[in-house]
This record gives C-alpha cells, structure tokens and sequence, in this order.
C-alpha cells in the first residue's frame, strides 16, 4: 500500500500541493480523468515524508495519508 | 499503514464545482473536520448563503437550508429558536453575501447575541457572478465593475467585518485567518473548532472570517492568486483574535 492514497478522479491539477511538499516527491502524471485535468502522483514514493502538508492544503479532499508502521527493533 | 489524514467522515464523496485552487475546497474540509472531532454530525443544521459555495448542501452529509441572499443569519436565528437547544446551527456566507446584501442581518444578529456561529469567507470580490466589486475589494484592485482599480473617491474603503463584529456586546468570538499555507490552516481549524464550542457553550454569537482566493475572477494563475492574499490582503486585512479566544 501507498504513503499517500490519491483519488484522481477529485484532483483538479491545481498545483498548490506540488508547490507545498517539503520533499518535492510530487507531480502531475500524464494520466487525464474524467474532467480533463492531469492528476498528481507520488513520483518518488520513498522520498515521502507522510508529513501532510498535502492533504491539508488540497481543496479537492484527493489525498488520504498513511504513515507506514515501524517494525519492532527499529 | 497507520492513518495519518483522512477526509472528514461529515463529508460527501463527491467532486465539488468550485475552481482549480479555490480556498472554499480547504474550508469546507475544515467544518467537516470540526463537526466530526466534536461528535455533533447528527444534530449541525447548516444555513447556505447565495455565491459560490450555495452548493455546500451537496458536499455535507448533514441538514442545510438555502436562504436568499444574505439572509442566512436571519433564516439561522429561527431554526436556532424554534429547535431544542442542543441543536448547532452554523451560516456559511461569502463577501458578497454577507458584507453587502447582508449587512444588516448579520449586524443584528450579532448584536442580539444570537447562540449562532458564522463562517465568513473573504475572497475581496463577487466569485459566482464573475468578480464584480464587494465591499472588501481591496484599494486599487481591478475588478469587472471597476476596471482602473478601486478609488476612494468613488468606492470607499475595504470593510472590515471581523473588527466590526468584536464590537458588539453580543459577540463571543470575532477573529480573522488565512488558509494558505499548512501552519495558517492549522490556526483556522482551531478557531473554526472554538467558534463552534462557543456555541455549545451557549456564549453567544461567533464569527470567523476566512481570507480566501479567487484565482479565476482575480485573472491570475493559482500560485500568484495565494501570493496576493499573502503580501496584498493580509496587508489590508491583519490576521488574528479580535474578540475572545480560546
């Protein structure tokens, strides 16, 4: 499973969380949905940081956040 | 995988009609996130404005009634009197909506002190019927109706609503905040969260006024439309608690 679950139907290629990662592990893809946008992607899914910056400044609800679980010992 | 942010469970899995990078979007998933975090979806009662955001119905798996223009806090003081008491009953209104057509009924209710709470979203012009001039245009801004920009002379000067609001007897709560940046959300959230415990509390009447973009009307591109609520708006409109607090 992804750090980052990513509705692209509900993204509208705004750009504000790309310009807000700290890490810069965000994209456009060149997948378009239904209305025409070029949805986000993680392009580098170790880089993420599940700090959620994006999903708190995306005003279109794509994001869900997950932050993987530490193994014992770590 | 541990959830670290979810959507609100308050909200409808639906795609909104606003526009690419509308603030409107963040605010709607912070009332969502509020209602849920104080456990009061089953009894909020919304009262929709006329604007943009006269769809919040469709995005909210909770009552609404849609009032006209500027009457939303009229229309909230009813349900509010007429329901038992633990009912919460919240306005969401844009700069149109209740800085001009609804001045009035928004003074009045705050000034009886209605147990009601208000959220106040301050895009600086008229988003739904193409970015006309509001009261909280700011000097010097083109918009449709003002194409050489806003001159005291013939339009005055930006309305203030949150210092206003702190002025009356009847307020508990009076503050203004931004949604533009992770750190200025969190804050809003917090007011957002205090205005709606206020209510429960029965301290009275609660406003927060959110500053917000319109990147479409405003004409420009999504990043430059939050570079103008950063370095113009918040200029013009400070930030911050003017009456009440935590």
């Amino acid at each position: 499973m992804s750090k980052l679950v990513i509705r692209e139907e509900f993204c509208k290629a705004c750009g504000i969380c790309i310009e807000h990662c700290p890490p810069k592990v965000l994209g456009l893809s060149n997948r378009v949905n239904s209305k025409g946008y070029n949805s986000i992607e993680l392009v580098d899914e170790e880089g993420c940081i599940t700090c959620g910056f994006c999903y708190l400044v995306c005003p279109d609800l794509v994001i869900d956040v997950y932050k993987p679980e530490k193994k014992k010992g770590e | 995988m541990k959830p670290v942010y979810l959507r609100p469970q308050s909200m409808e899995d639906r795609i909104t009609h606003y526009c690419p990078g509308c603030h409107h979007g963040i605010i709607h998933r912070l009332i969502g996130e509020v209602i849920d975090e104080l456990g009061i979806r089953g009894k909020t009662i919304g009262v929709a404005p006329i604007g943009c955001s006269v769809f919040i119905y469709a995005y909210f798996k909770l009552d609404f009634v849609v009032t006209p223009h500027g009457r939303a806090p009229a229309a909230a003081t009813g349900i509010k009197r007429s329901l038992p008491s633990d009912r919460i009953v919240f306005t969401y209104q844009g700069d149109g909506d209740l800085a001009s057509i609804g001045l009035a009924e928004i003074i009045h209710a705050a000034n009886r002190g209605e147990n009601i709470t208000s959220i106040f979203v301050n895009n600086a012009n008229y988003g739904m019927t193409g970015g006309q001039l509001a009261p909280t245009t700011l000097l010097g801004q083109i918009t449709t109706t003002s194409p050489y920009g806003r001159k005291i002379a013939v339009d005055g000067y930006p309305f203030h609503i949150a210092e206003l609001m702190s002025n009356f007897k009847g307020v508990a709560y009076s503050g203004r905040f931004a949604v533009y940046d992770p750190k200025k959300i969190i804050s809003a959230r917090k007011a957002i969260k205090t205005a709606f415990k206020n209510q429960m509390e029965g301290k009275g009447f609660s406003i927060v006024e959110l500053l917000s973009n319109c990147p479409i009307n405003w004409r420009v591109s999504v990043s430059d439309s939050i570079k103008f609520v950063k370095e113009n708006m918040e200029a013009e409109f400070p930030l911050g608690v003017f009456k009440g607090g935590e």
